[in-house]
């Protein structure tokens, strides 16, 4: 697949010496919808405010749809739209007024159908002469896609985009997202929230204090390094773990009642078997196992720690 | 050129003048009768006529100088000072136009607004004193200048603004005590040669000589200086707004 963003060494350093990214190289593929994670002040909204050209990069490339960002900055712009993780509405305009006027500023021609088509997608056109200080913080949100979605872009950013916004809503706008993405449009959202990008994205970069820490497609992060949990629970309370079983690194829980072992899918062995087999001989009796996959959130946390 | 974005900033722009009706055309004009009321009729009893043109028409040419100079620079200065504040400058910055455009947009908007303001001034002012425009030409292309200058003045104002007691700093500590000391309501002829000499070096002089000269052919300093002053004073605008978008001082960190 043809990359439609394309960042090339990309540094930034602040003026108070901070260096908020260090030397970002990544390739946003045409189509689909990339998750960018981190925690706070890992340089998420510093990337994306250098592609959209909000702030000025210290060092490195970006072109956006094969164009520079700094040399063709027009063609570049007029391929994205953003939305902003601060509500930033005009409060006395009207929804109508402020969407169209964001069309004109990115140099479209005025086209009523489009935005109406926008706003009834957004579930926003009975409030279209609404001003926006009247709308609860969902809608301004959806008010803030609408603006951005008014001159057509090719690509949508989405700073935390669900920050805020109840689960209803949250789900309300996944489905926009994907409805959205199967139009052709390219996405990629920051976020917080690690069920999110497990739900939208099709793959997942993760950055940590200013660097790329990890790009993968989602499956097969979540495969790589997926750890899964065999949760054993007992017929009887143990007490203490014999000793012919220190190699699991078991863990004994709910007072004794359960035995918790971490193995790793990756591994040639994951050791099942033999614990099985050491459980019997010690002469543990269990009435159930289940097995749990690791989410992608504790994938997220260990990454970080380790970074 | 994106002229629709030019176009979309310019009747945004336009818009909220509308909507604060009041506050943008309505104060002003209230307040310059006011001024003519007080000045023309109270204090320009006691003063016969400067320069041969009675006391309340002598003063029209400065007070339409002295709303539209400080009316440029407000609504300049707010235009842009507003979206920083609240946060919807983003979009302007990731739009495809240029620094050029963005300027286009907001001081062309503040300056079409101060020149209406200067206007309906005019208008009124025709209702209290009786007046006769000379060089209607020069007339226009003083308010046109003024305007235009000093909402540049404003918009980096309103750029180097970080909160809003410095949007009100500049226009309140230098720019209404040099218009009220420029001639607004005397000629400088009529101050000790000392103050005399200390008035010319007040740019607002210049504005303010240039323009009674296209109403009246009587003027402080000669007409080419006042539009040599009031150029210069354009360009250095120019230069600085120049100089912020460059280097993204204050808008882009």
């Amino acid at each position: 697949m043809s990359s439609i963003i394309s960042v090339a060494n990309l540094s930034k350093t602040y003026g108070s010496g901070f260096k908020a990214l260090k030397n970002i190289n990544l390739d946003i593929r045409r189509g689909e919808i990339f998750a960018l994670l981190g925690p706070n002040g890992a340089g998420k909204t510093t990337l994306i405010s250098i592609i959209c050209g909000i702030a000025n990069p210290s060092e490195g490339r970006v072109l956006v749809g094969g164009e520079d960002i700094q040399t063709s900055y027009r063609k570049a712009r007029s391929l994205i739209g953003l939305v902003p993780q601060e509500l930033h509405t005009d409060a006395f305009e009207s929804v109508w007024a402020t969407v169209s006027f964001s069309r004109g500023l990115f140099g479209k021609p005025k086209n009523p159908a489009h935005i109406e088509k926008v706003l009834k997608d957004l579930s926003l056109w009975d409030k279209k002469d609404n001003k926006i200080i009247t709308l609860s913080g969902g809608m301004k949100r959806r008010v803030m896609i609408a603006k951005a979605l008014s001159h057509e872009p090719q690509i949508l950013f989405l700073d935390e985009p669900t920050a805020g916004v109840d689960v209803e809503l949250r789900k309300g706008m996944w489905e926009v997202v994907r409805g959205l993405q199967q139009s052709g449009v390219t996405i990629i959202l920051t976020t917080h929230y690690i069920e999110e990008a497990e739900e939208m994205a099709d793959r997942i970069g993760v950055i940590n204090k200013g660097e790329i820490v990890l790009v993968e497609d989602k499956t097969t992060l979540m495969q790589k390094l997926g750890r899964k949990r065999l949760t054993v629970h007992l017929q009887g309370k143990l007490a203490a773990l014999p000793e012919s079983l220190s190699p699991y690194k078991l863990d004994l829980c709910d007072g004794g009642a359960t035995l918790v072992y971490d193995y790793d899918t990756k591994g040639e062995r994951t050791g099942i078997t033999s614990l099985l087999g050491d459980l019997r001989t010690a002469g543990i009796r269990f009435n159930d196992l289940d097995t749990t996959q690791s989410s992608l959130e504790d994938i997220f946390v260990d990454l970080v720690r380790t970074s | 050129m994106n002229h629709r974005a030019i176009r979309a900033i310019y009747l945004f722009e336009m818009a909220r003048t509308w909507r604060t009706l009041l506050q943008s055309i309505v104060s002003p004009v209230v307040s310059t009768s006011l001024y003519f009321v007080v000045f023309g009729a109270a204090i320009g009893s006691r003063i016969s006529e400067v320069e041969g043109v009675s006391y309340g028409t002598f003063i029209v040419p400065g007070l339409i100088m002295l709303s539209v100079l400080t009316q440029s620079i407000a609504n300049a200065s707010f235009g842009i000072y507003f979206p920083k504040f609240t946060g919807t400058i983003y979009e302007i910055l990731s739009a495809p136009i240029s620094h050029f455009e963005i300027v286009l947009g907001y001081v062309g908007a503040a300056a079409t607004k101060s020149i209406i303001l200067g206007l309906i001034i005019l208008a009124t002012a025709g209702l209290f004193v009786p007046l006769h425009i000379h060089h209607p030409v020069w007339m226009l292309t003083f308010l046109v200048l003024t305007a235009v200058t000093f909402s540049l003045f404003g918009f980096i104002i309103g750029i180097w603004a970080d909160g809003f007691e410095k949007l009100q700093m500049i226009p309140m500590l230098v720019v209404t005590p040099l218009t009220f000391l420029g001639g607004s309501f005397y000629s400088i002829d009529m101050l000790p040669q000392g103050w005399r000499t200390v008035a010319l070096l007040n740019p607002v002089v210049y504005l303010i000589s240039g323009f009674r000269w296209s109403f009246y052919e009587i003027a402080d300093v000669s007409v080419s200086v006042s539009i040599g002053m009031t150029t210069a004073f354009l360009v250095i605008c120019l230069a600085i707004v120049w100089w912020i978008f460059r280097t993204g001082y204050r808008l882009k960190n």
